[in-house]
């Protein structure tokens, strides 16, 4: 039900995304998804990989402000509406999503997301029949 | 108008022997009633009998603010606490800010100088005069007040903030003159059109400014925008508050008030005095103060002293523009940002690593001033993942920073390792203010 997502805070400056990015290609981290939520003077990057645990650790050796958390992600068919039904179904039990984003993973749709209360939105998945994606799921689809 | 004719068209060599006969007075007074400066005297082989002449002066010893802050809060007073009738602080680093107490006499002499200040800028009894400097422990708005009713003029102690109250009071009251920072008077002038004032509906015609550096665009911008004459007002609270150098109508150079301030400009790295016409570090020895009379204090403040006749008549030195700090203070919207009490307030938060930059910049005429700070790793590694901690920590760093500095600082948190590391001198404040 939830995935391992790194988020890497940056500043808005030439050559600091690249840095991170080098780290992860010397140690043969594929990644899976990335988004960039920027502000004016700063951004944190979000990643979904193999093997988060060790690019975790890579870059917290390198120094880079990293965290590592753990992001909701269920998985749609591919076809149009199905994100809106099923951010409805949340948005149903007043719940919030904080960031989101998606990508296309062998056909599939996979939707990544942080709620502002992983409790209820626990609950919520779990009875609503939504499918989800394990950690395990993501390395099998790649 | 001259305010004190004797005074401030004194012969040259009349007012010399005026501060020499005050320069011995005021080294008898300090010896016999200041322990530090008896220590300092004796240690030299000084005695107030070896102070004659005005001449004898570069025999004395500097006054640092160091020696102020080593004597915190009243081991530079000279009078007695019962002969005190005023207190005033400034600002300093971390806690200990000056202290200074002011004698019947020196609000009287305080009074006497702000007049002839105000008389040179072309106020008179008939005029209402604004004073929006701060009230309080700062000398600016009760240092101008107590000159404005000396003259006689009407005063309105506006103090500042509540700019919509305070354009409203100008406008009513056909308020003629205002003392404020440069900056407070184009704030004032910018927000007059948001209250649908026109500066045409103003009787204001005059403004005293100071306790920040301003340039001579300033000057322009807001004699424009009000319709006013904008002159220079110097001071400084160790030395007395608002009253020490005063722009008249000639608008070059502000008079000092050296029968009771005396100048010297001074190499602030050999300690040697220097030349009219130099650029140096100002001094002034107090020579009629009682409360905490300063021999040779040191300003910290770059100018020059120009001892050319002035076709108004005054025959008192006039100083230069401020054209810096000889040492790291800056002065922000009016009030002394030592680096120290910011570093003092990151080193206190467990999140901030030591590594920090002062950004100061003037936009639209009025001071900001950012602090860079980086954020150490292992914050980031507990469950950081949307921006939110990252805003919440910049405001309780700029809350902190705010109840120390008395100013808003905008707080911009940065990467670890992301702050230039300097080997040896460290650049911890970046100036960006043009004052040409």
């Amino acid at each position: 039900m939830t995935v391992h997502q790194l988020s890497v805070f940056l500043e808005n400056k030439s050559g600091t995304l690249v840095k991170v990015l080098k780290l992860l290609k010397e140690e043969g981290v594929q990644l899976i998804a990335s988004t960039i939520a920027d502000t004016a003077e700063y951004g944190i990057c979000r990643i979904i990989c193999s093997e988060p645990d060790r690019a975790y650790s890579v870059l917290k050796d390198a120094g880079v402000a990293v965290s590592l958390c753990e992001v909701f992600a269920i998985e749609l068919d591919d076809v149009p509406g199905r994100a809106a039904d099923a951010i409805e179904i949340f948005s149903k039990e007043n719940i919030s999503i904080a960031y989101l984003y998606s990508f296309l993973l062998n056909g599939k749709g996979v939707l990544i997301f942080r709620t502002d209360n992983a409790e209820k939105a626990r609950e919520v998945i779990m009875t609503s029949g939504l499918k989800y994606i394990a950690e395990k799921d993501l390395s099998k689809l790649l | 108008m001259i305010w004190n004719e004797n005074k401030e068209c004194m012969s040259l060599d009349e007012r010399r022997v005026l501060q020499g006969r005050r320069l011995h007075k005021i080294v008898d007074y300090v010896y016999h009633n200041v322990p530090f400066y008896r220590t300092k005297l004796q240690n030299m082989d000084i005695t107030p009998d070896d102070i004659r002449t005005i001449d004898d002066i570069v025999k004395l010893p500097y006054t640092t603010k160091q020696d102020l802050r080593d004597n915190y809060p009243l081991g530079l007073q000279a009078a007695p606490q019962s002969e005190i009738i005023r207190v005033h602080a400034s600002s300093g680093t971390t806690g200990n800010p000056t202290i200074v107490g002011y004698t019947r006499k020196d609000i009287g002499v305080w009074s006497e100088c702000m007049a002839r200040c105000l008389t040179a800028y072309g106020i008179t009894r008939e005029d209402i005069i604004s004073v929006a400097y701060g009230y309080g422990l700062f000398t600016g708005g009760l240092g101008v007040h107590y000159g404005v009713e000396n003259l006689g003029a009407s005063v309105v102690p506006a103090s500042t903030g509540g700019t919509e109250k305070h354009i409203r009071l100008l406008k009513d009251l056909g308020i003629t003159g205002i003392a404020c920072t440069p900056s407070y008077a184009l704030h004032v002038a910018e927000s007059l059109e948001k209250y649908g004032v026109r500066k045409e509906d103003l009787k204001l015609r005059v403004g005293a400014f100071g306790a920040e550096p301003w340039t001579d665009n300033m000057r322009h911008e807001i004699e424009e925008r009000l319709g006013i004459k904008a002159y220079n007002l110097y001071g400084l609270s160790e030395i007395m508050g608002p009253c020490v150098s005063y722009e008249c109508e000639e608008q070059n150079g502000s008079h000092i008030n050296e029968d009771h301030y005396f100048p010297e400009i001074i190499d602030p790295e050999t300690l040697k005095p220097l030349p009219y016409g130099s650029v140096g570090e100002l001094v002034f020895t107090t020579l009629t103060k009682e409360g905490m009379p300063l021999l040779r204090y040191r300003t910290r403040d770059l100018s020059s002293l120009n001892n050319e006749p002035c076709a108004c008549g005054r025959t008192l030195l006039k100083m230069g523009k401020i054209l810096g700090r000889s040492d790291d203070m800056i002065i922000v919207r009016g009030i002394n940002v030592f680096p120290s009490q910011v570093e003092s307030v990151l080193l206190s938060m467990p999140e901030c690593a030591p590594y920090y930059r002062i950004v100061v910049d003037r936009v639209g005429n009025v001071d900001k001033m950012i602090v860079e700070v980086e954020v150490r790793q292992e914050y980031f590694q507990t469950g950081f993942d949307t921006l939110t901690p990252i805003t919440t920590l910049e405001k309780k760093i700029a809350d902190a920073l705010k109840s120390i500095l008395s100013i808003s600082v905008k707080v911009q948190v940065k990467a670890p390792g992301s702050l230039e590391r300097c080997e040896g001198k460290t650049k911890f404040v970046i100036d960006n203010r043009k004052l040409v």
